[in-house]
């Protein structure tokens, strides 16, 4: 198989060191693809200046479409495509709808969530996953560090993390 | 382990709150003079049209009884009603102070029974608030004894009289519930008693966990936490039956024909998600105050989403309660929302509260920015109450008042004495006692503490 991407990989035993490194990294002007590791770390994402998910906005519209076609949908088709009494109740009566409306709303939500956030995060099906390395789904902490977006050279990044406590520093390419 | 912080109940605090009371005072007087004045007469003919409608529309007992008030008060000139609106007003205020207060300590009861940590620099604001349950007990006492026969129909005896021509039946059935072990029309002795046991049951497991809070700031360890996490979880259960049954006592006697098995649970919702909103208004005030230094955006976010989420549970419950009797359109229950919803002066409170408390804590809170600033939480929490201080007036005053009620100065202005008074109390009994707890074993977890 060619490979096109080379990454350096430090693989990290302690959470401590892990965070401090990835800010010391940062500060060197080294930018970092990804950290994986095998439990939420706190602070992590602050430390590498991750930009805050807009998934909760996606999911406000879906929900907002969800109220929209249930609502629509029910008051198109009982009141004017083919009215029918129910209870004695007005073709268009609003208090019967809400839950339909309320469900639909948590439905889409909730769906279209899961779908933007398996989209966004590489996860499509028959898309088979990047490792890095088989460990960070263990006992091990790492971090991945993309050439192509790096001005320094492969010695010098192995340097930095090597100076700043990665346990190995591994080349990957894929 | 944090240094001891005192809040300081300054004077001009108190002053403000003075100022606030008297305030309230004068626009009491000037809510019953306005009151007194005799109704013009073009809005006597449209009261009286609205009212043949709905007897038209809806033949029964309710609507019977509301005719009944008004050929009462025809006779005894305008005084009559005024007293009544007064009494009303009071029993009003009340039943939401008295909430406020009570949730106070189940706000700690739930959080010792819960376990949570991160409450820890927070829980002396809802101590200082459940001081007002003492008074609260003395206060419902006093106004019902004052105001009984205008507030609760079914005191009268005379509905109990089989040879009586107002003899009533359904009351009659339901007469065990308020008189039991006494002859039904005498004096209700069971209602009475419940009152009395339910404040001093409250009371009670207040003294006793607040005990162990301050007896925990002198002697530290986790004995005292567990002895409150028992009384806590026994308070609980407690609360969960007398919270339904002060409910249906209180809230819904006051139209005895009517029931309701959501009612219960409605007065609760309303009183826990004001109770969490007046938590929140207070912490946020202590903050700008620069007291509570412990209390980070993390500790706001959670107090966000508590009233986000009970909000929302408000509505739940709001609106199953509406659904099943809009559905089942039975006669005897839609009569207590046509009263509120459509053909009364009540409507538009109807509505003003479901927008007060739905639409605007809903869109407001759903952002997490919003949920971690102190100015977006203030504005929804002062939202909040009072959009639930209108909700108990839709519970309660359309019952009484029929045709008759308004929202006007006079209530506007008890509505502003009690809250006077009620912050007096709370303020005062907050500066008593180091205002974060000294050695609350879960003090540490509450510092890293982080969503």
């Amino acid at each position: 198989m060619e490979s096109n991407k080379h990454y350096v990989v430090g693989i990290f035993n302690d959470e401590d060191v892990l965070l401090h490194a990835v800010e010391h990294i940062r500060e060197k002007g080294v930018k970092i693809q990804e950290v994986y590791s095998p439990f939420p770390v706190h602070g992590l994402d602050d430390a590498l200046g991750y930009r805050r998910s807009r998934l909760p906005i996606a999911s406000f519209l879906f929900g907002m479409t969800g109220t929209i076609l249930a609502l629509a949908t029910q008051m198109l088709m009982l009141g004017y495509d083919w009215p029918m009494i129910i209870g004695g109740k007005n073709f268009v009566s609003l208090p019967p709808f809400i839950p339909v409306t309320f469900e639909f709303t948590v439905l889409l939500a909730a769906f279209g969530m899961v779908g933007t956030f398996l989209v966004v995060s590489d996860l499509k099906p028959y898309k088979w996953p990047r490792t890095f390395d088989i460990r960070s789904t263990d006992d091990k902490h790492v971090m991945a560090i993309d050439l192509a977006s790096n001005k320094l050279s492969k010695d010098q990044i192995s340097q930095i993390l090597k100076d700043n406590g990665a346990e190995e520093v591994n080349e990957k390419n894929f | 382990m944090a240094a001891e912080e005192k809040y300081e109940f300054k004077s001009g605090t108190k002053k403000t709150l003075l100022i606030l009371g008297v305030v309230g005072l004068v626009l009491f007087a000037l809510g019953v003079f306005q009151a007194s004045r005799p109704a013009h007469h073009e809005e006597k003919k449209a009261s009286a049209a609205i009212e043949n409608k709905l007897v038209a529309s809806n033949d029964d007992h309710a609507a019977a009884d509301g005719a009944k008030a008004e050929s009462h008060e025809e006779e005894g000139g305008v005084w009559p009603m005024v007293m009544k609106r007064i009494k009303t007003s009071l029993w009003h205020n009340n039943v939401y102070f008295t909430g406020l207060g009570i949730i106070g300590l189940f706000f700690i009861a739930i959080q010792y029974a819960a376990q949570a940590g991160w409450s820890a620099p927070i829980k002396r604001i809802p101590l200082a608030i459940g001081h007002w349950i003492p008074i609260a007990g003395i206060l419902t006492l006093g106004i019902w004894f004052f105001s009984n026969h205008d507030l609760f129909h079914w005191t009268h005896s005379y509905l109990y009289d089989k040879a009586g021509g107002h003899y009533d039946k359904a009351l009659d059935g339901k007469g065990g519930f308020f008189f039991w072990p006494l002859a039904h029309g005498s004096f209700p002795a069971f209602y009475v008693i419940r009152m009395v046991v339910f404040f001093g049951l409250w009371f009670l497991f207040f003294n006793l966990i607040k005990k162990h809070m301050l007896a925990e700031d002198l002697e530290g360890g986790t004995s005292h936490w567990l002895k409150i996490r028992k009384f806590a979880a026994i308070f609980l259960i407690i609360f969960a039956v007398s919270s339904s049954v002060s409910a249906w006592d209180w809230v819904m006697s006051i139209d005895p024909h009517w029931f309701s098995t959501m009612n219960g649970w409605y007065v609760f919702a309303s009183w826990w998600v004001s109770g969490l909103a007046l938590i929140t208004l207070l912490v946020t005030f202590l903050k700008d105050a620069g007291y509570l230094k412990q209390v980070n955006a993390n500790h706001l976010h959670d107090l966000g989403k508590f009233i986000f989420g009970f909000s929302i549970f408000w509505t739940y419950i709001w609106f199953s309660q509406y659904l099943l009797i809009f559905y089942a359109n039975i006669p005897e229950e839609t009569v207590y929302f046509i009263q509120r919803r459509s053909v009364s002066p009540y409507s538009w409170v109807f509505f003003t509260n479901l927008i007060l408390n739905f639409v605007l804590p809903f869109l407001l809170l759903m952002p997490r920015d919003a949920k971690r600033q102190l100015s977006t939480l203030k504005v929804v929490c002062v939202i909040v109450l009072v959009g639930h201080w209108f909700d108990f007036y839709n519970m309660i005053t359309p019952g009484v008042m029929q045709f008759h009620g308004g929202l006007g100065f006079l209530e506007i202005g008890l509505g502003l004495v009690f809250i006077s008074a009620f912050l007096y109390v709370v303020l005062n009994s907050l500066s008593k006692f180091p205002l974060v707890a000294k050695q609350h074993p879960m003090m540490e977890e509450s510092m890293h503490h982080h969503i």
